[in-house]
């Protein structure tokens, strides 16, 4: 799954990694994003956004810091754990470690802008999509990712996307954020 | 990080940073049982199978309704009306109903070790859900969520666990979990209700109730099992709910902002005044509630693949 990402430093210095968004990079295209979920919806109306653990939930409060600048309305913001909402969940040998769901707000009649770091099977929007679905009846979901890698096995589409990176399946995409301790950057590793 | 286990019958074997993992679990849970719609698919296709040999509303009730906002399927399983009456053994009542797919049995048995006797004799997973008077694992680590909701520290707690701790499968469970987690636990109770050796599991031993509740910021009271008592282990009744009854009185001795806490049900003016336990240091009611999230928890570590 896209989510899962490695981010032990020691397994990095071992693999090749070419760098493909570096800090100036990823904020302009939150920027552009920003402006396009305002254009698209006309302004903050019954907007809200919802980051998908852990990536996602950087890059959402990101764009409501970037909406509030242009539009001086702070929307509403939620964090969603998918785990319980996998498809390999009973395939697998050990659970994954949970974490907390958080939308403190009624998301029905909403427009909700889900956001993902990287957009790759489309298997962790499926399940996003299916918890957010239990949390109510939103009016709308669209779905903005900073990386869109292909390979989907699901017919998931991103609304907004900050740059198409082809990639090979055997290939990884890491995106670093400031928030997790690292430099802005998203790079790609060989194996 | 993850449970590394196959059943759950004890507290002795997991380590402070496993029951740590169950309680952040449990936390996800918390949230889902808030919703409108309390169910999540975690668990579909499974089964989970409550084989009580005990009466029991509460631990079964919270098993099946745990198991079912997990999506799991549930079967309810009672002795009385099963084929046990007529002479088949637990291994052989378990082997069948793993034949038709089981992947979790919750069992509760009057006899101490029968979850570890049936969890070596069947491939599913087993949680034991209360086994004579050896432990109550899913009901101690209910309390300590509700203690660690209620923002007390584990580190230096001082608990009181007042009553019958010789007949008291939760005082075993929560003596293990408390002290591993860094609590400092007394028991306290009649001589007749202490049993020998309790001090090795490093609980302080009080046969005064006035003097163990000094300074603690944790009651835990335990029920007085009056349909177990074959012997008379007290004078009357009236007399222990004079030396050991939890009265709001005693309840000040306590840290104050202490808590009270009590597994159910709850013999009202016996172990515990009813004042005290309609009060708003109670958390009884609270500890019911958390117990469906943390045996969601539970169910869920417990339910990776074979």
């Amino acid at each position: 799954m896209p989510g899962i990402l490695m981010t032990m430093s020691a397994q990095h210095d071992r693999q090749q990694e070419r760098l493909v968004m570096e800090s100036g990079d990823i904020a302009r295209a939150m920027t552009r994003i920003a402006h396009e979920i305002l254009e698209r919806n006309k302004g903050v109306k019954d907007l809200a956004l919802v980051g998908i653990r852990t990536g996602g939930v950087h890059l959402a409060h990101r764009l409501v810091r970037r909406i509030h600048d242009i539009e001086g309305v702070t929307v509403p913001i939620g964090e969603l754990d998918i785990t319980l909402y996998r498809d390999d969940l009973a395939l697998r040998k050990e659970q994954p470690v949970l974490r907390k769901t958080s939308v403190p707000f009624d998301i029905s009649d909403k427009i909700i802008v889900l956001v993902d770091d990287v957009l790759f099977t489309g298997r962790t929007i499926r399940a996003a999509m299916d918890g957010l679905i239990d949390l109510g009846r939103p009016a709308e979901i669209q779905l903005a990712v900073l990386v869109d890698r292909g390979h989907r096995q699901l017919p998931i589409k991103a609304t907004y996307i900050g740059k198409n990176i082809p990639t090979s399946r055997e290939e990884q995409i890491q995106v670093l954020l400031e928030e997790a301790g690292e430099d802005d950057r998203v790079v790609i590793l060989k194996a | 990080m993850s449970l590394k286990r196959k059943d759950l019958l004890s507290l002795a074997p997991l380590s402070a940073d496993d029951i740590k993992l169950i309680l952040e679990t449990a936390d996800s849970f918390k949230e889902v049982t808030g919703r409108e719609i309390k169910k999540v698919p975690a668990l579909r296709g499974r089964t989970v199978v409550n084989l009580f040999f005990e009466p029991s509303t509460r631990t079964r009730t919270s098993f099946e309704l745990a198991a079912k906002r997990l999506s799991a399927d549930v079967i309810n399983f009672s002795p009385s009306s099963s084929s046990v009456v007529k002479g088949e053994t637990l291994l052989d009542t378990a082997r069948n109903i793993e034949a038709m797919q089981a992947d979790i049995i919750v069992l509760r048995h009057p006899s101490a070790g029968a979850a570890e006797a049936l969890a070596r004799g069947v491939k599913s997973s087993v949680i034991n859900a209360g086994d004579g008077w050896h432990e109550h694992p899913t009901q101690a680590l209910l309390d300590l969520y509700t203690i660690r909701e209620r923002g007390l520290p584990f580190e230096g707690l001082r608990v009181a666990i007042v009553g019958d701790v010789a007949h008291s499968r939760v005082a075993r469970s929560n003596i293990h979990a408390l002290s591993k987690l860094g609590a400092e636990v007394r028991v306290v109770g009649p001589p007749t209700m202490m049993p020998w050796g309790i001090d090795k599991l490093g609980a302080g031993v009080y046969y005064n109730l006035d003097e163990a509740l000094r300074g603690v910021q944790v009651i835990m009271m335990l029920r007085l099992q009056l349909e177990r008592q074959g012997r008379a282990l007290f004078p009357t009744i009236r007399e222990y709910a004079r030396l050991y009854g939890l009265t709001a009185e005693r309840v000040k001795l306590a840290d104050p902002g202490a808590i009270v806490m009590h597994p159910g049900p709850i013999n009202r003016g016996v172990e515990i005044a009813p004042e005290v336990a309609d009060s708003l240091s109670s958390v009884i009611l609270d500890q019911v509630a958390n117990g469906v999230a943390v045996r969601m928890g539970i169910l869920y570590l417990m339910s990776g693949a074979s």
